[in-house]
């Protein structure tokens, strides 16, 4: 990878003095077709960097709204190699915005590693977060990604204690994911202090950027992680809205995200002065 | 001194052993490991070192040994299935057909295996300090022997159940919640075993704090394939004395059937090393392998679904497909690591059987020996009726009647055209 467009985009976040504002969608939810005016909305709305869903029958790290997205997906006959489609098509329209691939392994791995870093260099996608594979199954996927210059990017929970901790820095890159609440995503909301000291830790143990997701819902909450982390991941509320829209949401998600970026900015020295 | 050092033999890993399996991290072969979100990984891990005190723990056997033979009800006979035997015979060439042998896991409490597995890891709860804990269920009989468990142990228990299998199993949803368990109905997905198994594995994960996960077969994250392995083994391990004193020999052929393949791999386990041992897994192949069935490694490849690595019925881009079985307890996407590695390696022979014949053979048993098998073990019989012909007289085949069929005979009932 000649340009690490994740790094980047942290480093322009940070100096603007604030949190970079991550957004998750799944792919092909509704439809295949309705995807990139999605991902157009999350960008033009404001998001910094772009985890885009793929789909899977069993995700059993996702509450009920991801859920229902990757069923709606499916349903609508999305395949692996259209996700690879919008991605390209996404890198041509938007050469500076950091695309992640977020899913579960077996899709990702059901070609072998290699053919799936291929894809994903081929298509520009910058990361990828595989949910369930966890440090101890790193050479499912790791090494291949590694030789293709894509960030594996891992995920610290409430449970990831100090003495696991390294293990999961240990090729970990790209930024931290930090999960704030044990459990699904979407439902329960993570306490600010537990947020707070959570970032604290995670940052006397890397240099990574550290991200907090799962169960962000309002700009309001996004604005008190934004004060303490590098980034913000929304993600449910977001699939909330194509949930309710459907084909027609994308300007409903342009204005949901826009709001949460607001509020991260309102967080910056230099866009207060600005307004000033 | 001489039995001393058998037992060190016994725990002391031969690289030559069959029964050596899984390696350090969790794997079979290529099979196994812990493919689960970070947030249960610690949890995970603290349950291998629970698990391995507790092996070291005489008190911790001395106590399952007990609730085994006192609660159980074991150990539960091996018995020859004369008439059966006779009436393949009956049809073989001269001098050919195997004497056939049940292990009679359906005598157990609660009318099949499952229970074995279920003291064992509500034992482990405990030892975890863990008061709650949650199963997934299909048929509903891994969800009554929890339940069961957990009244045993003064646990609070909730069973998680594909809703459309909450409907068709209502006697079973009745049981678990006079044993005291909360049913709680799945409506994600297909509504079946899998999602079952997802959903009990979001709570799970929201719930890690004070809550163990009873997992119902020999699969799923590291350590469970190969504790549940453990604690089925007591299947193998009575069948292989059970022989030895009948027959003075041990056994040509095991035959079991095979969703996750728990009973399966605790009769065989303790024979892998027996290179004269033959063995037989039985997939169901529902409609035939061309259209909809549950056989993982007829029809399925290697994948990575709840937790672990293992052969998975799915599509080109890894999407999981939908199993079908007319047996609930086979109606199931995937199967245990270790049988996918032992179907790699070769040492297992895994065989299919459709819906029809595994029906015929609950009618042929029931009729023959007074034993009404369940839609599981009926599989079993099926193979055992196709190859026992083949076989000389003098050879001898055990097959593992692993459950009884009472909770089936609604669905045989249906499928043979007749109202109840």
């Amino acid at each position: 990878m000649t340009v690490d467009r994740l790094s980047a985009r942290f480093a322009a976040c940070k100096s603007q003095g604030r949190a970079a504002l991550v957004t998750f969608v799944t792919a092909g939810d509704p439809s295949v077709a309705d995807t990139p005016a999605i991902l157009d909305a999350l960008v033009e709305g404001g998001a910094d960097i772009i985890e885009l869903g793929m789909p899977f029958t069993d995700p059993m790290a996702d509450g009920p709204a991801i859920e229902l997205a990757n069923l709606r997906s499916l349903g609508s006959g999305t395949k692996t190699k259209d996700i690879f489609a919008l991605a390209s098509a996404f890198r041509a329209r938007h050469p500076e915005t950091p695309l992640v691939l977020m899913g579960y392994a077996n899709p990702m791995l059901v070609r072998g590693p290699q053919w799936f870093a291929d894809q994903c260099s081929a298509a520009g996608v910058d990361g990828v977060v595989c949910v369930d594979v966890p440090p101890e199954e790193d050479a499912e996927i790791g090494p291949a990604l590694r030789a293709a210059g894509i960030h594996l990017i891992r995920l610290a929970t409430p449970t990831t204690d100090a003495a696991r901790l390294p293990a999961v820095l240990n090729g970990a890159s790209g930024f931290l994911y930090h999960v704030a609440v044990a459990g699904i995503t979407g439902k329960q909301q993570a306490a600010q202090a537990a947020v707070e000291q959570a970032v604290a830790r995670l940052k006397t143990a890397t240099d990574l950027p550290i991200a907090v997701g799962f169960g962000v819902r309002s700009a309001e909450q996004a604005a008190a992680i934004g004060r303490v982390a590098d980034g913000v991941v929304v993600g449910s509320a977001i699939v909330d809205i194509i949930g309710s829209h459907g084909d027609a949401a994308a300007p409903f998600v342009k204005e949901f995200v826009a709001a949460l970026r607001g509020a991260l900015n309102a967080n910056s020295p230099h866009f207060r002065e600005t307004a000033a | 001194m001489t039995e001393e050092i058998e037992a060190m033999t016994d725990s002391i890993t031969l690289p030559n052993s069959l029964r050596s399996q899984p390696d350090a991290s969790g794997h079979f072969g290529s099979f196994g490991g812990r493919y689960v979100a970070e947030t249960l990984m610690p949890l995970i891990l603290e349950l291998e070192k629970v698990y391995r005190d507790a092996r070291q723990d005489p008190a911790f056997d001395a106590e399952f040994t007990e609730l085994l033979r006192s609660y159980v009800g074991r150990p539960n006979p091996l018995y020859y299935a004369g008439r059966l035997t006779e009436a393949l015979r009956a049809e073989a060439a001269p001098g050919k057909g195997a004497k056939i042998y049940l292990k009679r896991e359906e005598l157990n409490h609660t009318g099949a295996h499952k229970i074995n597995n279920c003291i064992g890891q509500a034992l482990l709860a405990r030892r975890m300090g863990k008061k709650k804990v949650i199963a997934e269920t299909g048929a509903g009989q891994h969800g009554v022997a929890t339940a069961t468990v957990a009244a045993l142990f003064g646990m609070e228990c909730k069973i998680f159940m594909g809703a459309k299998d909450v409907e068709r199993q209502k006697p079973n949803v009745f049981r678990m919640k006079l044993l005291g368990a909360e049913v709680i109905p799945v409506v994600s997905g297909s509504q079946t075993l899998k999602d079952a198994m997802n959903d009990a594995l979001r709570h799970w994960v929201s719930n890690v704090h004070d809550t163990f996960y009873i997992i119902g077969t020999a699969a799923g994250p590291h350590p469970y394939p190969e504790l549940v392995r453990d604690f089925q083994s007591v299947i193998g391990r009575e069948a292989r004395e059970q022989i030895l004193e009948l027959e003075g020999r041990l056994p040509d052929m095991l035959i079991a059937p095979v969703g996750g393949g728990s009973n399966a791999i605790g009769l065989f386990h303790p024979f892998l090393d027996d290179a004269e041992v033959r063995m037989i897994g039985v997939e169901a192949a529902g409609e035939g392998l061309a259209g909809k069935h549950a056989a993982s490694l007829a029809g399925g490849k290697s994948g990575i679904l709840h937790g672990n690595r293992t052969y998975l019925l799915q599509d080109e881009d890894g999407q999981i497909t939908e199993a079908h079985s007319i047996s609930a307890g086979l109606d199931y996407p995937g199967i245990g690591p270790e049988h996918s590695w032992l179907h790699e390696i070769g040492r297992v022979e895994y065989m299919p059987i459709t819906d029809d014949e595994a029906l015929a053979s609950f009618q042929k048993l029931s009729a023959l020996e007074g034993i009404i098998p369940a839609l599981e073990s009926a599989h079993a019989i099926a193979i055992a009726e196709k190859v026992a012909p083949t076989l000389d007289a003098d050879r001898i085949i055990v097959v593992n009647l692993s459950g009884r069929g009472d909770k089936d005979i609604f669905t045989v009932a249906s499928a043979l055209g007749v109202e109840i």
